[in-house]
């Protein structure tokens, strides 16, 4: 189909943006790489009355080093994400799942930023945002504000940013020594999207796990941190017996949707499943 | 209505688009390059895959606006001048079509493939071709057809050593 009529701005800068943005209104949507957008706006599921096309504004493609943390700029697509030597070294959890994410062409142009501010609860990278520890940079004509990444998904297809605001970037924080991480993702199909993920990141000293980051993909309306395997894990040994364990609290207060590729049941054993897999993996 | 520049196939065109002007109706509605089909409204099925500035997209997920200043390379731009792309004698020579309709999107997308990888295994065929669907052929003689044409773009036939 055609999407309906809508006004075009492709601002040259970040502060140009915000303006248009601020002067658009509610109705406006940032144009980022379009691979979720254009879509929504062919089926006609959207109908914005303007779109903000940011795909010119260099600066947000950067990704650079910050001292203890990357900042990896909200333009940057997945196949330049995937490459960067940076993402690889400090930030190889990003870098595994965005190579899970859609095909070649759709990694040509959808972007790291416009996956986290689409907030789909089947999208691979905010879970592990969240695995992360990551902060949101955010931008608009109030000013830039940071939003920590378990505050940002706040339901269904819904960050806590303003329709004014553009991501500008994301904070990651280099790991020290000892951190594993690791991306357990099931699908049926090429190209498909998570039926269940479990991003995971843990921290071991020796024999045991000090610490443990795990982060749901696809089992409610937003991606949640595992709090209780989080816990069930810390201070355990490295052994199949408590990550197994451990995993049986994946499934407390998560909202798992029924759809054609799953009951809310069969996400449930997923979860657990591969719970336990991610936290073997990421322990090695 | 923006004005937008595009270099297409070879030509440069200049022309006022509505924003919402998908790409490839432009291609197709504007400049008559009905080579390229849409097969889908959701961004799955690859038939429409073309190459930006080198690198494959769906352009049914680009705005024509998008493109503005972009070199577009489609299905037509091969095999110009009566000669036939070592891609499409592949997919000719192993029969890696029945209906077509898929083909045009294949051979891009197998053209981006070996742009970063000029001898991909079996595997990574399927991996590099995810985005395009194929409902004739189950696949097969696309993966052999790849495979043929990347060996006859490493070593170009008459290109033989002179002893
Ligand atoms: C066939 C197909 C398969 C896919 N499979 C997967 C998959 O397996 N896993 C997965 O995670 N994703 C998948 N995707 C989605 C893909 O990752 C998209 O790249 C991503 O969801 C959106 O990024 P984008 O840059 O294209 O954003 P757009 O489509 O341009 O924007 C998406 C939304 O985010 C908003 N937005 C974007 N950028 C900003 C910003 N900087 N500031 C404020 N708001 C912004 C837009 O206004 C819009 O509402 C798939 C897409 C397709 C077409
Ligand atoms: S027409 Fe199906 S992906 Fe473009
Ligand atoms: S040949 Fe018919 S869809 Fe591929």
């Amino acid at each position: 189909m055609i999407p309906a009529a809508f006004d075009y701005a492709r601002p040259a800068s970040v502060d140009d943006a915000v303006r248009v943005l601020a002067d658009a209104g509610e109705d406006a949507k940032v144009l980022a790489g379009g691979q979720s957008l254009m879509p929504l706006l062919r089926l006609r599921l959207a109908i914005p009355d303007a779109l903000v096309d940011v795909g010119r504004i260099g600066a947000l493609r950067e990704i650079r080093d910050d001292g203890d943390a990357l900042v990896i700029g909200a333009m940057a697509t997945h196949h330049q994400v995937i490459r960067d030597p940076l993402v690889r070294e400090h930030a190889p959890l990003i870098a595994a799942a965005a190579e899970t994410v859609a095909d070649p062409a759709v990694r040509h142009r959808g972007t790291f930023g416009g996956s986290l501010a689409h907030a789909d609860p089947a999208g691979d990278l905010p879970a592990v945002a969240l695995a992360l520890d990551a902060v949101f940079l955010v931008r608009s004509v109030r000013g830039e504000r940071e939003i920590p990444a378990t505050e940002f998904f706040v339901d269904w297809m819904t960050s806590a940013m303003e329709p004014d605001e553009l991501l500008v970037g994301v904070r990651v924080p280099k790991p020290g020594p000892g951190w594993g991480v690791h991306y357990e993702k099931f699908h049926r199909t090429a190209q498909a999207w998570a039926i269940v993920g479990v991003a995971c990141a843990v921290r071991r000293n020796g024999g045991a796990i000090e610490e443990a980051r795990v982060a749901l993909t696809n089992m409610g309306p937003a991606p949640v941190r595992a709090d209780g395997v989080e816990n069930a894990v810390r201070g355990r040994p490295v052994s199949e017996d408590s990550f197994r364990s451990a995993a049986e609290h994946a499934t407390e207060g998560t909202e798992p949707p029924g759809d054609l590729h799953g009951s809310p049941e069969y996400r449930s054993h997923l979860a657990t499943v591969l719970t336990s897999r991610a936290l073997a993996a990421a322990a090695v | 209505m923006p004005r937008i520049r595009v270099e297409v196939d070879g030509a440069t065109y200049e022309d006022d688009v509505e924003p919402r002007l998908l790409l490839v109706h432009y291609l197709r509605e504007r400049l008559g390059k009905v080579g390229t089909p849409v097969g889908c409204d959701t961004s799955n099925c690859g038939a429409c895959t073309v190459l930006m500035d080198g690198m494959s997209v769906k352009s049914c997920s680009v705005l024509a606006v998008q493109a503005d200043g972009s070199d577009v390379t489609t299905v037509e731009g091969l095999g110009i001048d009566g000669t036939t792309h070592p891609m499409q004698r592949a997919f000719h020579e192993e029969h890696a079509l029945q209906c077509g309709y898929c083909t045009p999107g294949m051979i891009m997308a197998s053209l981006d493939l070996l742009r970063e990888n000029a001898d991909p295994s079996e595997t990574e065929v399927r991996e590099g071709l995810e985005g395009n669907l194929c409902r004739c052929t189950g696949y097969q003689n696309i993966v052999k057809a790849v495979r043929r044409a990347a060996k006859e773009m490493r070593e170009p036939a008459g290109q033989e050593v002179t002893p």
